[in-house]
């Protein structure tokens, strides 16, 4: 605009092309904007949690090529042409993975700001190393940070849902979920998105 | 955060030509779990961020018995951790596995580490002992230079923020020989070094020490190599109280500040532990010992 122009152009939204939960997307983003923020802002993906921003607490886990990473600590102009997952493509087609089923029967959670970050990590965890011991659980689960339930029925709960992983997926098969479940699955994930 | 504008280049002499080309203030990107927190807490400023991880030869990651282990700078510590490449360089490994929790091993880098130049970087006092060389490039050219004179002080190093870090190489360890870091924290784990240290012992066949490198952190405004300390111990056969005086003696290179997470007396007295247990477990391991901290 004539007479009005900024000292300094901002830099130019980029157009960028990721997969996130199988789906392809593409969005415009500031080149300053982090991965968090478009996720929740831009694409509606609200799963993810802003907890401190800073890359301490892991509320915002999320997956890039099925590594977890903070998604408040990556630019998203980096994931150009990356496979993410976030919590919202851990469920298959409504019916909840053994992860979230055990932390809502095992209460793995009270006020559930830290819980996606928690599942997502887990499930990382649970893809490379089927049957962690207690010290792996721990470790992998080092950077979530829960504040309300302790962390003892998180472990036991990622613990169940590996038990249960195994129960029904002898051979490395793909998972067998019961389909009786799944009225009652459905009910407690949009009990748990609200 | 800060508006900047993003450079992603594919080649060293790309990321050379935008240090020339961009007006203001530039940071590098490799795994951001530093820079990005630093801009946004406006702790640093940029106009434009460098993103150097698509940079093929920052990725390299090899070992050879005649070159030694090569660590790209933008290598990452789940790479480290997971790498055969690295299996022989302990106190790297011991490094990488308490650098943050697995969302930050995913994407920090040793490189990043190193150029992020905390007095308390965890890599750092791992790469002295082990006697890393660093590999940089600015506009005039390329240079190799010794870890230990990498770092010029809390946050700065001889980069000078017109520089490019390629990676680090670190010669071959002897046949029998072993490193260790450690740190101390007053809580398990996730949290800054109140101090730390590396050792590396090699031995020769009858068990004689050979060669030893002995490095301090959180001691003082950048890591510190113990050259006059680890000689006590050439020539010997290690026992307790040689590496009590060793320890002690490594401990008068330190020269701490008092601030919240510890105090000089405090630090002092933690330098000659650490410097004792890493010399103890660097011993072990270099006796057929495997010694794992944490799993992974």
């Amino acid at each position: 605009m004539p007479g009005n122009a900024p000292s300094k152009t901002a830099p130019a939204k980029m157009a960028i092309s990721t997969t996130i939960n199988g789906q392809s997307y593409d969005f415009l983003c500031d080149p300053r904007q982090s991965l968090l923020e478009v996720l929740r802002d831009t694409l509606h993906l609200t799963g993810a949690k802003e907890g401190c921003n800073n890359g301490n607490c892991g509320a915002c886990t999320v997956l890039i090529d099925g590594e977890p990473v903070n998604s408040c600590l990556v630019l998203a102009v980096e994931v150009a042409g990356k496979d993410l997952t976030t919590i919202e493509g851990i469920a298959d087609k409504g019916v909840l993975h053994p992860l979230q089923q055990c932390f809502l029967e095992g209460a793995a959670l009270q006020c559930g700001i830290c819980t996606p970050g928690f599942i997502v990590a887990a499930k990382a965890l649970l893809d490379k190393k089927p049957n962690p011991t207690e010290e792996e659980i721990r470790f992998s689960l080092a950077g979530n940070l829960c504040r309300c339930t302790g962390y003892d029925k998180i472990v036991r709960a990622v613990q169940a849902a590996a038990e249960r992983i195994q129960s029904v997926q002898p051979s490395g098969g793909t998972p067998q979920r019961k389909q009786a479940q799944q009225p009652q699955a459905q009910q407690q994930q949009s009990q748990q998105q609200q | 955060m800060q508006s900047f504008t993003y450079h992603a280049p594919t080649s060293i002499s790309e990321a050379l030509q935008l240090f020339a080309k961009c007006e203001g203030t530039i940071a590098l990107l490799a795994g951001g779990t530093d820079i990005l927190v630093q801009l946004r807490e406006n702790h640093r400023q940029a106009d434009h961020v460098i993103d150097v991880k698509h940079i093929p030869e920052l990725h390299r990651l090899g070992c050879d018995p005649t070159q030694g282990l090569v660590l790209g700078a933008a290598v990452t510590c789940s790479q480290v951790l997971h790498s055969d490449a690295t299996q022989d360089y302990s106190a790297l490994r011991d490094s990488a596995q308490i650098i943050g929790g697995w969302q930050i091993q995913t994407r920090a880098s040793i490189g990043g580490n190193l150029c992020n130049s905390s007095p308390a970087a965890d890599s750092v006092p791992s790469l002295i002992a082990l006697g890393a060389e660093v590999d940089y490039a600015t506009l005039e050219g390329r240079q190799t230079i010794p870890v230990r004179e990498f770092c010029t002080g809390p946050g700065t190093n001889i980069l000078n923020r017109r520089g490019l870090l390629i990676g680090m190489h670190l010669p071959p360890v002897g046949a029998r020989s072993g490193s260790a870091y450690e740190r101390f924290i007053p809580r398990y784990e996730m949290d800054i070094a109140v101090a730390c240290a590396a050792s590396y012992v090699e031995l020769d066949n009858d068990g004689t020490i050979s060669a030893v490198r002995i490095a301090l952190g959180a001691v003082g405004p950048k890591a510190i190599g113990c050259p006059e300390a680890a000689n006590l111990l050439v020539g010997k056969a290690a026992d307790d109280e040689l590496i009590q005086k060793v320890a002690d003696q490594a401990a008068t290179m330190a020269s701490p500040i008092n601030d919240m997470r510890g105090t000089i007396e405090f630090r002092e007295h933690l330098a000659s532990v650490l410097v004792k247990r890493t010399l103890q477990t660097a011993l072990r391991r270099a006796a057929g010992e495997v010694i794992v901290s944490h799993p992974h």
